[in-house]
């Protein structure tokens, strides 16, 4: 039983091989303006990692803001859903996912059987996004894929008082006009973005455990400031990428699909 | 007649006005420096300038905006609320509701029939609604602030900016101008995006006749017409002086107040 799940987020695309259950591959990709072509990319990219032809795949779930625009996926699930399901597949005590995308940010509570009881997003307001870090390392001149490296080197406390990405820029241009290190002002958006974060996700309640999912995840400073601002541990994912957490969620929903196909009726 | 001063420093703009007998002897503004010091430095002795006075001719100045705590020569800082509501009245002594826009902030009010504030909302927290929002807008697009309101006259199909947040509307607004959309319907979009958020601001004081916009973007024509379609009302304009100085007019008003008061009870001292 070969299934796939693919996540077409606003930034990034990614997608998983699942056979019986076990990964086989996956990729991560900078989404094209297309979000098809941004696909037909990734699932290459899985499939040759994998060494497999697309018709190998029995099934395949799509998923992310593009899953309406992709041609080739057999079902298109709710991102909401996916998480919570690639979560619980790596963690099956996790009670909440708090997903941070490239452009929104969600939270998500499952019960003791993976089902999705209560959730909340914001996409309405970039702060508490990936574009909230995005805007700031531009401004401050450092690559995004850095800032959690070059957070953790702060030895000064600054405050970043806003959440909102315009007024949070004004303020840390003027604190690098002040003179302040780069360090310590990373450390204080990472703070700033996990209390707008943390405000989201206590709205439904925090319940452990608690993983976090999405790019921004790999960023240790936010991930140390959230788990700071709920007040408890996040769980990491088992070594596991936390980007691909979407994909692999939709892959697990692809290889229900294929059992519930071929259970005899 | 005492001579009196209001000083106004915004994170945008800094304002002056220097007022003898209720009346502006002479103002002035600039676009506020990094530091809020040298703004207020400049914009009172740019005022003074004006006037053709000097420090020693001022009885009182009193300062106001974000940066009021730093003004070393004001007598006394008072809160912006306090000033703008004080300034909307001198301004038009009709005013019931004032709707202030500055750089970072949105507020709005409402004056009981004496001129004190009754009720008040405000929004610094999100760009959205803010002249910051005009800011980014304008600066996409290529244009000065003051050139956005006059393409709202031009547009016969404005765009429909889809999002509030700043950084997403921003992103729209880009993908228009790629799409080679004309830009008097982009403009006209992000006029009435604006609009609509400073709306929602303002009736949540449920308004009442006259309403009143001070600050900066009160010279935007495509801003303030679609506001006056939301509430329903008009929005009355400011003649004896440009609407971005409320604040500054409202602090020297105020110190005009406390220079009487103290000079009457002086003189009462001297009567008993």
């Amino acid at each position: 039983m070969i299934a796939a799940g693919c996540d077409i987020g606003s930034l990034t695309a990614k997608a998983v091989v699942l056979k019986n259950g076990k990964m086989l591959s996956n990729a991560v990709i900078r989404a094209k303006t297309k979000p098809s072509d941004s696909a037909d990319a990734v699932m290459k990219e899985a499939l040759d990692a994998a060494g497999l032809a697309f018709d190998d795949i029995e099934y395949i779930v799509g998923t992310g803001y593009g899953r309406q625009q992709v041609p080739f996926v057999d079902h298109a699930a709710s991102e909401i859903s996916c998480h919570a399901k690639g979560a619980f597949h790596v963690l099956p005590e996790a009670r909440m996912v708090i997903d941070i995308g490239g452009q929104d940010a969600k939270a998500t509570r499952m019960d003791e059987t993976g089902q999705v009881t209560r959730y909340i997003y914001n996409d309405k307001c970039a702060a508490g996004t990936g574009r909230f870090l995005e805007v700031m390392a531009e401004a401050l001149e450092v690559p995004l894929a850095d800032m959690g490296k070059i957070g953790a080197q702060s030895t000064e406390k600054l405050t970043i008082s806003s959440q909102c990405v315009i007024f949070a820029e004004s303020e840390v241009i003027s604190l690098v006009n002040d003179g302040k290190a780069i360090p310590d002002i990373i450390k204080a958006l990472h703070h700033a973005m996990a209390k707008r974060v943390a405000a989201l996700a206590k709205s439904i309640e925090v319940t452990p455990e608690v993983v976090m999912t999405g790019g921004v995840a790999k960023n240790t400073g936010v991930f140390e400031a959230l788990s700071e601002a709920l007040g408890l541990s996040l769980r990491a994912m088992d070594g596991m990428d936390p980007q691909i957490i979407g994909a692999l969620g939709a892959a697990c929903y692809a290889l229900e699909k294929i059992e519930a196909i071929d259970e005899p009726v | 007649m005492s001579i009196v001063a209001g000083c106004d420093v915004g994170s945008l703009t800094s304002k002056a006005v220097i007022m003898r007998a209720n009346k502006i002897i002479g103002s002035y503004i600039l676009k506020s420096k990094p530091k809020p010091e040298h703004s207020a430095d400049a914009a009172f002795k740019g005022a003074l300038a004006a006037a053709g006075l000097s420090v020693k001719d001022i009885a009182c100045l009193i300062g106001t905006g974000y940066g009021r705590e730093k003004m070393e020569f004001a007598d006394n800082a008072v809160s912006e609320i306090s000033c703008h509501g004080k300034g909307a009245r001198w301004l038009l002594p009709s005013a019931r509701t004032v709707i202030d826009i500055g750089g970072q902030d949105c507020k709005a009010m409402k004056l009981n029939s004496e001129g004190h504030v009754e009720r008040f909302a405000a929004n610094d927290k999100c760009a959205s609604g803010t002249g910051r929002f005009l800011e980014v807008m304008a600066k996409v697009l290529g244009l000065e602030i003051s050139e956005l309101g006059p393409l709202s006259g031009k547009s016969k199909s404005p765009i429909t900016l889809s999002s509030t947040c700043t950084v997403w509307a921003q992103a729209d607004v880009i993908k228009y101008l790629n799409s080679g959309e004309p830009i008097e319907n982009i403009g006209a979009g992000i006029n009435i995006a604006m609009a609509k958020r400073v709306a929602i601001l303002a009736n949540s004081v449920k308004p009442e006749n006259d309403v009143f916009m001070t600050g900066g973007v009160a010279k935007n024509k495509g801003v303030v017409s679609t506001l006056e379609k939301l509430l329903g009302m008009r929005i009355k304009k400011a003649r004896r002086a440009d609407p971005q100085m409320a604040g500054a007019i409202g602090a020297a008003v105020l110190a005009h107040e406390a220079v009487s008061s103290k000079e009457s009870w002086t003189k009462g001292m001297e009567f008993n």
